[in-house]
């Protein structure tokens, strides 16, 4: 690649991300919803499991996957369906007719949205920590902060890789952000330790980053490695090996949709 | 208006709304997608009892927590359906402004467009009841509910839940940017404060206090006790003291103040909107 295209691809990277970073956080309510939301659905199961009389650390395991949702939602409604929102506000012939990679602006989205949700996911973890009094036991902060790290990068990816895939979609994208929310809270193990649904089912649902992510960050955070599922090192590299081929088939996926767009004519369609 | 032509404007968006739901994918995936969400909602509860009880479910508190999780279904769902048409109608398909000119009630245009969540939402609750009588020892027997009392109470309570619907389509009328977010708060807040997922005796005194002003809190407790009988009347001291009757009486009391107050709010924010040309705006949210 050129240096000016580079450099133009940088910019590109830049103005997407901007909009997201500087953007999302000029309308307040926003903010206060999404930090808002996710701490009542989370307060709700931390009470279901103080009915239960479960031990302490499973308030930790409850607040982390609250906060950890914030992502998942984040993919699916700002990455996954971002292109079915700008098709529909006639954004997305502009990004196509632009002299920069597509790849530039899933990007840019992918960034941007990361910052912004994680000053989100971060206040409901330190809102829910105090108000349900979590104790937190860090063992190996270079480990944890590694794996939070790959988690994000596959995810990201992930979540570019379903931009490309919903591309072409109308109203389809809408419902299967919808769809792919609860079942993926309960392949996760956003709410329990995942090695309560069997070590196969764990092991399917560990193409999903959030599943090792989560699962890695409990096992190092809460001290709870009786909960876990593999070892976070094993963890850490699998989820290094989802970041790069993620990434990747995101840019075969973006290719090969924005192809087939322009053959069908599905590029510019609103409404569908 | 005639009462037929009511029904005939109803009936009208009641298809609408039903096309919208549904008519994105063929029949068989919509088919599938409606089964699969709501018993993966449930089934996060499931595992989440799973794991701390070591595998045993046929408990009263399984029950409580399972049975009052698929009745929430309705609320989330159809406080969004109702509300969202606003937003959706007015900014989407820039559509709103055209109801008013046309000779039908905006209150008969929502209740239809509402009507299709609501009927995705029975089917929701009986897949998440059917699979849990089946796979997870709940104790739904068909011949031990009771259902004079069941569809009694459900009438009720989808009034009063229809009803919030309205106030928050009256806010969506006067807010731009808030639709998704303000019914998903109201959803959440009532999943905490009505003791949805857990007996309201476990929530902080200032929290019970709210919760017992709710009629929701009063509808899911009515739904348990029609659908599990007196088995679960022990899991929460705090209702547990109210008879089947009784509950009944404060969830029609509450209802029909609510049904009054959500008429009156809609009527004062439709007059605003009106006067600050809020029918047909559009700011890309």
């Amino acid at each position: 690649m050129r240096a000016s295209a580079l450099s133009t691809n940088l910019r590109a990277i830049w103005a997407r991300a901007y909009v997201r970073v500087v953007g999302a956080n000029r309308e307040l309510s926003w903010l206060f919803f999404d930090t808002f939301l996710p701490l009542l659905g989370t307060a709700a199961y931390v009470f279901i499991y103080k009915a239960m009389q479960a031990p302490p650390e499973f308030t930790g395991f409850v607040i982390l996957g609250g906060a950890m949702t914030a992502y998942w939602m984040n993919v699916l409604w700002n990455m996954a369906s971002q292109f079915y929102w700008e098709k529909e506000m006639g954004q997305l012939e502009l990004f196509l007719i632009a002299p920069i990679s597509p790849m530039a602006i899933l990007l840019g989205m992918a960034l941007g949205g990361m910052f912004m949700t994680t000053v989100r996911a971060g206040a409901v973890l330190i809102l829910g920590s105090l108000i349900f009094g979590v104790k937190f036991t860090v063992q190996q902060p270079l480990m944890l902060a590694l794996i939070f790290f790959l988690t994000m990068a596959a995810l990201y990816g992930l979540g570019m890789l379903f931009a490309s895939l919903f591309m072409l979609y109308g109203r389809e994208a809408w419902h299967l952000s919808n769809l792919l929310q609860e079942p993926v809270y309960l392949l996760s193990g956003f709410y329990f330790p995942v090695r309560g649904l069997g070590f196969w089912v764990a092991a399917a649902a560990s193409l999903i980053p959030l599943t090792l992510g989560l699962d890695g960050i409990r096992q190092l955070a809460f001290g709870g490695r009786g909960w876990g599922f593999i070892p976070p090192e094993w963890e850490l590299a699998i989820l290094a090996l989802l970041s790069i081929a993620f990434i990747s088939f995101a840019r075969r996926a973006l290719r090969l949709m924005e192809e087939l767009g322009k053959r069908e004519g599905r590029l510019t369609l609103r409404w569908q | 208006m005639a009462v037929n032509e009511h029904f005939k404007a109803f009936r009208t968006a009641t298809k609408l709304g039903w096309q919208i739901e549904s008519n994105w994918t063929d029949p068989l995936l919509f088919a599938v997608y409606s089964v699969i969400k709501p018993v993966a909602a449930s089934l996060i509860l499931v595992f989440m009892y799973l794991v701390i009880t070591r595998g045993k479910t046929g408990t009263e508190l399984f029950a409580y927590i399972y049975v009052g999780n698929a009745f929430y279904i309705f609320v989330g769902n159809v406080l969004f359906g109702i509300s969202w048409v606003i937003h959706d109608d007015r900014e989407h398909y820039e559509m709103l402004k055209y109801i008013y000119l046309s000779p039908i009630r905006i209150y008969i245009y929502l209740l239809g467009r509402g009507m299709a969540k609501l009927f995705v939402s029975a089917i929701s609750v009986a897949i998440a009841l059917v699979f849990g009588a089946l796979f997870l020892k709940v104790p739904l027997g068909l011949f031990e509910i009771d259902y004079p009392y069941l569809f009694g109470a459900l009438l009720i309570g989808l009034a009063g839940i229809i009803a919030f619907g309205i106030i928050l389509a009256g806010v969506c009328l006067i807010t731009a940017r808030h639709s998704g977010g303000i019914s998903e708060a109201i959803a959440g807040a009532f999943y905490l404060l009505c003791g949805v997922v857990f007996p309201l005796d476990v929530l902080p005194g200032w929290a019970q206090a709210i919760g017992r002003a709710l009629p929701s809190t009063y509808w899911i407790e009515a739904m348990r006790r029609a659908a599990l009988g007196e088995k679960i009347i022990g899991v929460s001291q705090l209702l547990g003291r109210l008879s089947e009757g009784e509950l009944l009486l404060v969830l029609l009391g509450t209802t029909i103040g609510l049904v009054i107050f959500s008429h009156l709010f809609f009527k004062w924010a439709e007059q605003r909107a009106r006067h600050r040309g809020l029918l047909d705006q559009r700011t890309n949210y």
